[in-house]
């Protein structure tokens, strides 16, 4: 059965109603200013340590991002972006259909001539907008502070290389964000879906990396010749490696790993045929280091769609009514 | 009668194994306000749903405006004012920012936009609070704006769900002035309520509802003249001898109820009174009060169940 007229018509409308929504409320203030301080506390930091230790380093700029100071645990850049980007998407998302319904405003809105994909979309879209607008944002703050502190302009290739990040970042986001737009529409209360999903995440970022370990190790167990060696079993290794990278940040980690530090030949086991001939701390082209990085980037990205598409499904066969 | 403007022939509605609207078939003139009542849960609320394509109809067929809600939802809802249950409207936006939302995603053109989102509010007298955050905005003042959205939208027809409940009585009143002034306008108004007595001032036909059907649908009149058994119930009060056999003989009586001392109930084809007090006084009784009870809905519905509930006992 065919419908009739575009399921696009009104996403224009709704992007924008949504999009000046979240730009205005209080709560994207909130977030912003929390992600804004800690980032320039942690770039700061990152300062003071390249000031300290200024090696030959040619890709300098880019230690900016990663580099932690030694004195104070302060965590560096971007583990704070891995931190506090879901945060943010969650925050964007996780009242975004059941808020409609508590309101009451969606039948009214559904009443009037558009389909639920463009009122679904529309929504999905605004926040990675207002998630776009603001890592934007934050990463040209994070340049410019660097170029006036550190003194040196970055190289092509570094730009290129924190552009992709910039993506990458996006995209990350965009996981949170599909998740707790799926756990609006399946829960009727707006804080029963944002307790989930700031559950799920706590999961999958804290207690997933500890878990995928024991797991792999319970599945298959270490062999005692390796171990009898000091060594990790490979097939134990292996299975570990699969089981961390379900978790979307295991995903952004691996990718800012090979994004941001050249130097980087593999992600997970390496095995010492890999080794061989390799020049031990010599940095890889980009077009390398993104070949290694893509099946996570797609991950993120296959991650972000499939969410999106199961709430679609949902939404579609949800009454209207309460 | 002209072409109607909606039409339901056997609509039934299924959530799994509760069958909750079960063959609905009425049709909806132009410009005519037809009352869908009945107690919360008989399916009102589903019927009006499947009529403006938000709920799948599990089986027979709608046809509003000429289109299937179903296979045509946007072209339905292009001409469709719908006014749901305690309608909600964007607490952080003024009533006029909410208004302005929905007239960009109805597609309504953007030199004419200001202009009837102004004339709509002043016509629900909303316009000297159109600045106003929504979150101000009283239930009544809310169902207003409501309207206003079906004003602004240049509706064919007005589906209004439970608009009155809430409502203090003096915004009812209001509210049911304004849906006379739709009606004016000869919009097609559709009305669903639990509250039979106020909403039966504005229908020109009605629907009782009862467990997902149907049970009577006509005007009050037809309805009374139905379950009432006769349209007129007299009441007289009179002091005298024998009064209720000289009642009896009054042509046009069908049966007298003697409801206590000196009190009778006649039930008549039409209005007796002239003629019961020319009996009262002519057998020399006498006569202290005299009234016609008007057939209302409440007493409809009520008679009609039990009847219902006699009929279904033996």
């Amino acid at each position: 059965m065919r419908r009739e007229g575009s399921p696009w018509r009104g996403l224009g409308v709704v992007f924008l109603k949504e999009l000046s929504d979240h730009l205005t409320s209080a709560r994207m203030r909130v977030l912003e200013l929390l992600v804004v301080l800690t980032a320039l506390a942690a770039v700061y930091g990152a300062i003071q340590q390249i000031k300290d230790s200024t090696a030959e380093d040619p890709f300098l700029f880019l230690k900016l991002f990663t580099t932690t100071r030694e004195q104070y645990p302060l965590p560096s850049f971007v583990s704070f972006l891995a931190f506090l980007v879901p945060l943010m998407a969650i925050g964007l998302g996780f009242d975004a259909v059941n808020g409609e319904h508590s309101r009451r405003t969606l039948s009214r809105i559904l009443a009037q001539p558009i389909y639920r994909d463009a009122l679904l979309f529309g929504k999905f879209l605004a926040g990675l907008a207002t998630l776009a607008v603001s890592l934007v944002a934050l990463w040209l703050l994070v340049i410019g502070f660097g170029l006036y502190l550190l003194g040196i302009p970055p190289g092509g290739e570094e730009m290129a290389r924190s552009l992709v990040f910039l993506l990458v970042t996006i995209a990350y986001g965009g996981v949170w964000l599909a998740l707790a737009m799926l756990f609006s529409i399946i829960f009727r209360s707006a804080a029963t879906a944002a307790l989930v999903t700031l559950g799920l995440w706590l999961f999958l970022t804290v207690i997933w990396s500890a878990l995928a370990p024991a797991i792999a190790a319970i599945v298959i167990p270490p062999d005692p010749r390796y171990a009898s060696l000091g060594l990790p079993t490979p097939e134990t290794t292996e299975l570990q490696t699969v089981l961390a990278r379900l978790s979307p940040s295991t995903l952004f980690a691996e990718v800012v790993l090979a994004l941001l530090d050249p130097t980087t030949r593999a992600l997970g086991p390496i095995y010492l045929s890999q080794l061989q001939g390799a020049v031990v701390g010599a940095p890889l082209p980009m077009a390398e280091s993104l070949m290694m990085a893509w099946p996570q980037i797609v991950g993120l990205v296959a991650g972000t769609i499939v969410l999106f598409v199961i709430g679609y499904v949902v939404f579609q066969r949800q009454e209207v009514r309460a | 009668m002209s072409t109607p403007v909606i039409e339901a022939r056997d609509l039934v509605k299924r959530y799994g194994g509760a069958t909750a609207v079960d063959g609905v078939s009425f049709t909806i003139a132009p410009g005519e306000i037809f009352g869908l009542l009945g107690p919360n849960g008989a399916g009102k609320t589903t019927t009006i749903l499947m009529l403006l394509g938000l709920t799948d109809i599990s089986s027979g067929e709608a046809r509003v405006l000429g289109h299937d809600p179903a296979r045509e939802p946007l072209a339905v809802k292009r001409r469709v004012g719908y006014l749901p249950d305690l309608v909600g409207f964007y607490d952080h936006l003024t009533a006029s920012d909410n208004l302005r939302y929905t007239a960009r995603l109805i597609g309504i053109a953007a030199e004419e936009r200001e202009q009837r989102i102004a004339t709509a509010l002043d016509r629900v007298h909303l316009g000297d609070v159109a600045e106003r955050r929504v979150a101000t905005f009283s239930r009544g003042m809310r169902q207003r704006l409501g309207l206003a959205e079906i004003l602004m939208k240049d509706a064919a027809i007005a589906i209004l769900d439970e608009p009155t409940s809430g409502l203090d009585p003096q915004a009812t009143v209001e509210l049911l002035a304004m849906i006379r002034g739709l009606k004016h306008d000869g919009v097609a108004v559709l009305i669903s309520s639990h509250l039979l007595e106020r909403v039966q001032s504005v229908c020109d036909r009605v629907a009782l509802f009862h467990d997902g059907k149907i049970t009577l649908l006509g005007t009050v009149e037809e309805l009374g003249r139905q379950v009432l058994g006769g349209g007129f119930a007299v009441e007289v009060e009179a002091q005298g001898v024998a009064l209720g056999d000289r009642l009896r003989e009054v042509p046009g009586v069908r049966a007298v109820e003697a409801t206590g001392p000196d009190r009778y109930r006649l039930l008549a084809e039409r209005d007796v009174r002239p003629e019961a007090a020319a009996a009262v006084v002519g057998a020399g009784g006498r006569l202290t009060r005299l009234s016609v009870e008007e057939p209302s809905l409440e007493v409809i519905y009520t008679r009609y169940f039990e009847n219902q509930g006699i009929r279904d006992a033996a």
